[in-house]
């Protein structure tokens, strides 16, 4: 579907991303609000979330890509890492706002709001704002309409609403979209007891969700589809990248270097977060004959770097400074999974058109997952990567309609 | 053949070979060699070290990319495929004693040559063109004088209505400089594309707010140490501070006369891309073909075609004896948000043996043409506006002479828009059965 016929399939057409007063006035807000969260952490919550509005008014004024790491980028990383260290180990300080969702929370959870409450508030937020912004500024292009309504709903609906509900049924607060080992959790025998022990049915069902989710649907869908479907359609790290990160999406490195970094990372924490499990459920098995506690220092350690401050602090915090999919592209174990199954087995692919490619840059500009894109399409080569997310911006980009994301009948 | 250069010996196993130009044509050239060879390979441009894509100069300036982001490879590519670079300017080519001479005194000794020179800008030749503001778009050193002199312009006009010329608008009007486009034939490139896409892209053009003239071509550049003023063909005087000349390039061989190269508008090549002197090739904007195929040009100033002959200049330096062959002819384009392909034979003014099938789309935005033989039905050339369709599809087509019914039934293949895009096929193949049932 097409909403805008007259509006043109590239997106070359956008503003230049000279700084214009608009988005002078809104880095100042932007800046105003860092200010204001480290001088006055405790002051009244209705000038919090004045600040919290404004800063989110900066957001959608900011039409243009930031494509430097500039001064206000490293001032905005240490503002989201700050909030999130702050939201994770010392939630002192945002008591304001956190009162501030009590209302909203007893409406949703039956109880009072917590920092997780607003985590996953603000979250869902800045999704849907930003998600509408990300709507406005891909107009003319029909995947990025019906993909970003989709992040945008499974976000809302699965990730906030029917965990929150959950929990006001007095039952655990689950999050269906999420699946191991991404969620490491929810394979872990401890877990798995809990949910077990004490939902009864219900946990049961959980449980086999869970199992089912990560040992057959998810090889099955990225075989037909890509990792896409997850990635940038379900995922609710993809939401935020997706929405609340395009404008930091060139930031991402696409040197060799960093690709080869890339899969370092992202394999040794697949490794790391597989040993882990097997090892507790050795453990448990062996009844704490293996290792005894030490397995679950492992996964302590495993949840507090990986889980915390990787795909937490660093995965959100430092978009403006190294782009939006640092967590997707250098630390998801999911991710990595459905990649190695993307790039061997799946029919998903971008197409080049024949020999089209002018070798202007623009895919590989705006690849947040640091494809070189231009270097497969200036070749008339598809692209079959494993760290594409799937999100179609190099084919919106593509100022000569180059590209072009296929599930493929036949396999490459 | 061989003039100058006296005896060629055969190709030795490693030989020097020379690439004047990094542009597209000389970076697939020197990719080629390598592929095939182990020759040394030096690359010679005055204009930069890092090969980068012309095409994307326009969106530099619109800031939508770094300038390092339209380099064509990363730095480490030529180390890696060892293909050396030296950015100096050639002075000139001694193909007695095979030697280039540089214009920082160096001179550099080959086996083979290739002259992947590329175009420069053609000149109106009207009084005035020398003055600062005049302005062309091609060379990278063209992005930097733009940059300074939009700064103190608020109006500008632009001469020529080719492709480079409404890059140029498109750019300008990015930043709110007031646009006069002055075009010399009756409608925009329609000497070049059929009226109803000609027409399109003349809408589009007034809809992004520049003022468009038809009609009408540049007959002086007024102005002291600056440009002031542009008097049309109609005495028609434009105040303005920059004037952009982009009525097409010509290519770039004025350094080679005296060499014994012969050279017409362009170097003559053979069908091996080869020049009149043995071991000297050319390749791309610069090279003239001596029997061009039918309906195509001699000259063919393309990104693709500079593309595809780097390619055979390559094949032929290292001993293979590879014909350049004009392929089934296709470009792309974007005006303004609006794209447009091209494949096949879609001429301006439909020949009389041809019907030309058109369907547009009711916002004016989008169309689809297919021409084919009226006698025998086969298709000939397609052309879209708006509307992406796979080259591959569009080729197997035209080169296996598929039947006008044949291809109308499978226009879905074609389509190359983006998943849950609109789709307009049938509307498209319905439209263009109800016009084929009609009589010619």
């Amino acid at each position: 579907m097409n909403t805008h016929p007259d509006e043109s399939l590239s997106l070359a057409q956008a503003p230049p991303y000279g700084m214009g007063p608009l988005q002078k006035a809104a880095l100042a807000c932007c800046s105003l609000a860092v200010l204001s969260l480290l001088l006055s952490l405790n002051t009244h919550p209705a000038l919090q979330i004045t600040l919290v509005v404004l800063a989110t008014l900066a957001g959608l004024t900011a039409g243009a890509l930031w494509y430097k790491r500039s001064v206000a980028g490293w001032l905005t990383g240490v503002f989201i890492s700050g909030f999130y260290i702050s939201l994770y180990w010392y939630p002192a300080p945002l008591s304001g706002l956190i009162g501030l969702l009590d209302p909203l929370s007893y409406l949703m959870r039956g109880r009072p709001s917590d920092q997780w409450f607003l985590y996953g508030f603000s979250y869902t937020a800045l999704v849907l704002v930003m998600g509408v912004r990300f709507m406005y500024r891909y107009r003319g292009n029909a995947y990025q309409q019906w993909r970003t309504i989709s992040v945008m709903f499974f976000q809302l609906v699965f990730s906030f609403m029917i965990p929150a509900w959950m929990m006001a049924m007095n039952q655990p607060e689950y999050y269906f979209t999420y699946f191991w080992p991404l969620k490491y959790e929810y394979l872990f025998p401890d877990n798995m007891e809990w949910l077990t022990g004490s939902y009864a049915h219900t946990g049961v069902l959980l449980v086999f969700w869970g199992a089912i989710m990560s040992f057959i649907a998810v090889p099955l869908l990225t075989w037909y589809f890509g990792k896409r479907w997850y990635c940038s359609w379900v995922c609710g790290c993809g939401a935020l990248a997706e929405t609340a990160g395009d404008p930091y999406r060139s930031l991402s490195d696409k040197s060799l270097k960093a690709w080869k970094l890339e899969r370092w990372m992202i394999h040794s924490v697949l490794i790391f977060i597989v040993l882990v499990t097997l090892l507790l459920w050795l453990n448990s098995w062996k009844q704490g004959g293996i290792l005894g506690h030490y397995s679950l220092l492992f996964s302590k350690t495993y949840s507090f770097v990986i889980g915390s401050l990787f795909s937490g602090v660093i995965g959100t915090g430092f978009y403006p400074i190294l782009g939006s999919r640092v967590w997707c592209r250098f630390g998801c174990p999911q991710a990595a999974i459905m990649g190695i199954i993307q790039r061997r087995w799946s029919r998903f692919r971008i197409t080049t058109n024949g020999g089209q490619c002018i070798s202007c840059g623009n895919c590989s500009e705006y690849c947040e997952m640091g494809i070189d894109v231009k270097s497969y399409a200036q070749r008339g080569e598809d692209i079959v990567r494993a760290s594409c997310v799937g999100c179609g911006v190099c084919s919106a980009v593509c100022p000569r309609g180059v590209l072009k994301l296929e599930n493929g009948t036949v396999k490459l | 053949m061989d003039a100058a250069g006296g005896g060629l010996e055969p190709a030795a196993l490693t030989m020097h070979i020379v690439i004047i130009g990094n542009g597209i044509a000389g970076v697939t050239a020197a990719r080629h060699i390598r592929k095939l060879s182990d020759h040394r390979i030096t690359m010679i441009s005055d204009e930069t070290m890092q090969p980068f894509s012309r095409t994307a100069l326009m969106y530099v300036f619109m800031g939508q990319l770094k300038q390092e982001s339209t380099h064509l490879y990363e730095e480490w590519f030529w180390d890696k495929n060892r293909i050396g670079r030296v950015c100096a300017r050639v002075r000139e080519v001694q193909p007695a004693s095979r030697l280039v001479l540089l214009d920082n005194g160096a001179a550099v000794s080959y086996d083979r040559l290739i002259v992947a020179t590329g175009s420069i800008p053609a000149k109106s030749g009207v009084p005035g063109e020398g003055l600062p503001g005049v302005q062309h778009l091609y060379h990278l050193n063209d992005l930097d004088t733009l940059e300074h002199y939009v700064k103190s312009t608020r109006h500008a006009v632009v001469v020529g209505g080719g492709l480079t010329g409404i890059e140029l608008v498109e750019m300008l009007l990015s930043r709110n400089i007031r646009v006069t486009f002055l075009v010399r034939e009756t409608g925009f490139m329609s000497k070049q594309i059929t009226p109803e896409e000609s027409s399109m892209v003349a809408r589009i053009i007034r809809e992004h707010g520049a003022d468009l003239r038809l009609n009408t071509a540049l007959k002086e550049i007024k102005g002291e140490n600056r440009v002031a003023s542009v008097v049309t063909t109609d005495d028609d005087e434009i105040p303005c501070e920059l004037a952009g000349i982009t009525i097409g390039v010509s290519p770039a061989v004025g350094f080679l006369a005296g060499t014994g190269i012969e050279t017409d508008r362009g170097i003559l090549v053979d069908e091996n891309l080869a020049t009149s002197v043995a071991g000297i090739y050319a390749a791309g904007d610069c090279a003239e073909l001596r029997a061009p195929a039918p309906a195509r040009r001699a000259v063919e100033p393309l990104w693709y075609t500079a593309r595809a002959m780097g390619e055979v200049a390559a094949r032929n330096v290292c001993g293979g004896a590879v014909p350049y062959i004009q392929g089934i002819w296709y470009n792309s384009a974007r005006f303004f948000d609006t794209e447009y392909q091209i494949y096949g034979y879609v001429p301006a003014i439909t020949p009389d043996d041809m019907r030309s099938l058109y369907w547009e789309h009711r916002s004016g935005r989008k169309s689809v043409r297919i021409n084919y033989e009226t006698a025998t039905g086969v298709v000939a050339g397609i052309q879209t506006m708006g509307i992406r369709y796979r080259q591959q599809v569009c080729e197997q087509w035209i080169g296996e002479r598929a039947h006008i019914t044949n291809v109308l039934a499978g226009l879905q293949r074609a389509n190359f828009d983006p998943e849950f895009s609109r789709r307009y096929e049938a509307e498209i193949a319905a439209s263009f059965q109800h016009q084929t049932a009609e009589k010619p």
